[in-house]
């Protein structure tokens, strides 16, 4: 399975990984603080994935790692 | 199979920058290009004053800060004293197109084989969202409270532009980083500039078009799309210049060597 990986501490909340998801599986985690103190975003459908790694290019902290099987 | 990773090139500490400030992707960019030409050991950074000041401290490879707007000028001794390592200035519109003016231009000028990374978001950042030079027509910020008139402020600079026509630049080229497929052309731009200085052949820089979704009060998906909207059409993406200076007779204004 594809596999993304996300570095919670470094995100920022900003959502720009979630608005280029071509699946839509990514969203913030409204449950949750990092230790920033910001809403991590993380990925709710993992089997969806098909590790594009839009959001990991669009993404301005290099919170994302992405893993093709 | 790792798809995507941290480059090994940039330090493994989280960046000061704003939510959704571009920043963090050139400087990705510019991280993933030391890595890809495998010149991280020997590359030299010129970090600015502005937003991305503490750039020393996202770089692995040897970083020099300078003074307001003479990042041009510090990356000229670099490299005239060590013309085997790879400089490069990171610099924003305040620092180069504002204070920095005559040392960009003289830099240029002067064709010194550097590459320049140049951040503009027609916006001073770090101060607290101050008119620019790059600041477009009709824009709001705290010291344009009515939007900036030209028959006041005078007409933004549009430096890739302006540089293209000077001898010794040999690359100039603007891209934008609002949208996946334009961040991969900007790592390809970013990429050549480093290339073309290996090469020696003049000076390249590369005009990023960056948003600074805080001071500009937009969410940072709004402010991705105010760059498609309003910055593009003002600042059109391209190439403004890809020569080579070396071609230039250096002792007459006669043509060939």
């Amino acid at each position: 399975m594809n596999k993304v990986t996300f570095s919670e501490d470094l995100c920022k909340g900003c959502g720009l990984c979630a608005s280029v998801c071509p699946k839509k599986i990514i969203a913030l985690d409204r449950e949750k603080l990092n230790k920033k103190g910001y809403h991590p975003a993380g990925i709710t459908d993992q089997s969806k994935c098909i590790a594009c790694a839009m959001c990991a290019t669009i993404c301005p902290d290099v919170v994302i790692k992405v893993e093709k099987e | 199979m790792v798809v995507f990773d941290r480059p090994k090139s940039l330090s493994p500490v989280p960046f000061h920058y704003c939510p959704g400030c571009t920043h963090g992707i050139v400087h990705r960019l510019v991280a993933e290009a030391l890595d890809e030409l495998d010149i991280c050991g020997k590359a030299v950074g010129i970090a600015p004053v502005g937003c991305s000041v503490f750039a020393y401290n996202y770089f692995e490879c040897d970083m020099i800060e300078a003074a307001h707007g003479r990042a041009p000028a510090v990356a000229t001794g670099v490299k005239r004293t060590h013309p085997d390592n790879i400089v490069f200035t990171y610099q924003g519109d305040g620092d180069l197109a504002a204070i920095g003016t005559a040392e960009t231009v003289h830099v240029g000028a002067r064709g010194e084989n550097i590459t320049i990374i140049f951040i503009n978001n027609c916006i001073y950042g770090m101060t607290g969202g101050q008119m620019a030079p790059t600041t477009l027509p009709g824009q709001v910020t705290t010291t344009s409270p009515y939007g900036r008139d030209r028959r006041i402020q005078g007409s933004p600079i549009h430096v890739c532009e302006m540089l293209s026509t000077l001898d010794g630049v040999a690359y100039a080229e603007r891209v934008a980083v609002n949208t996946v497929p334009n961040i991969k052309k900007a790592k390809k731009a970013i990429v050549k500039a480093f290339q073309n200085q290996i090469d020696k052949k003049g000076l390249s820089i590369v005009e990023v078009l960056s948003t600074c979704p805080t001071n500009w009060g937009m969410t940072p998906e709004a402010a991705l799309k105010w760059v498609e909207t309003d910055m593009i059409p003002f600042y059109p993406l391209g190439v403004y210049k890809d020569t080579d200076v070396k071609l230039l007779n250096p002792t007459s204004t006669k043509e060939g060597n």
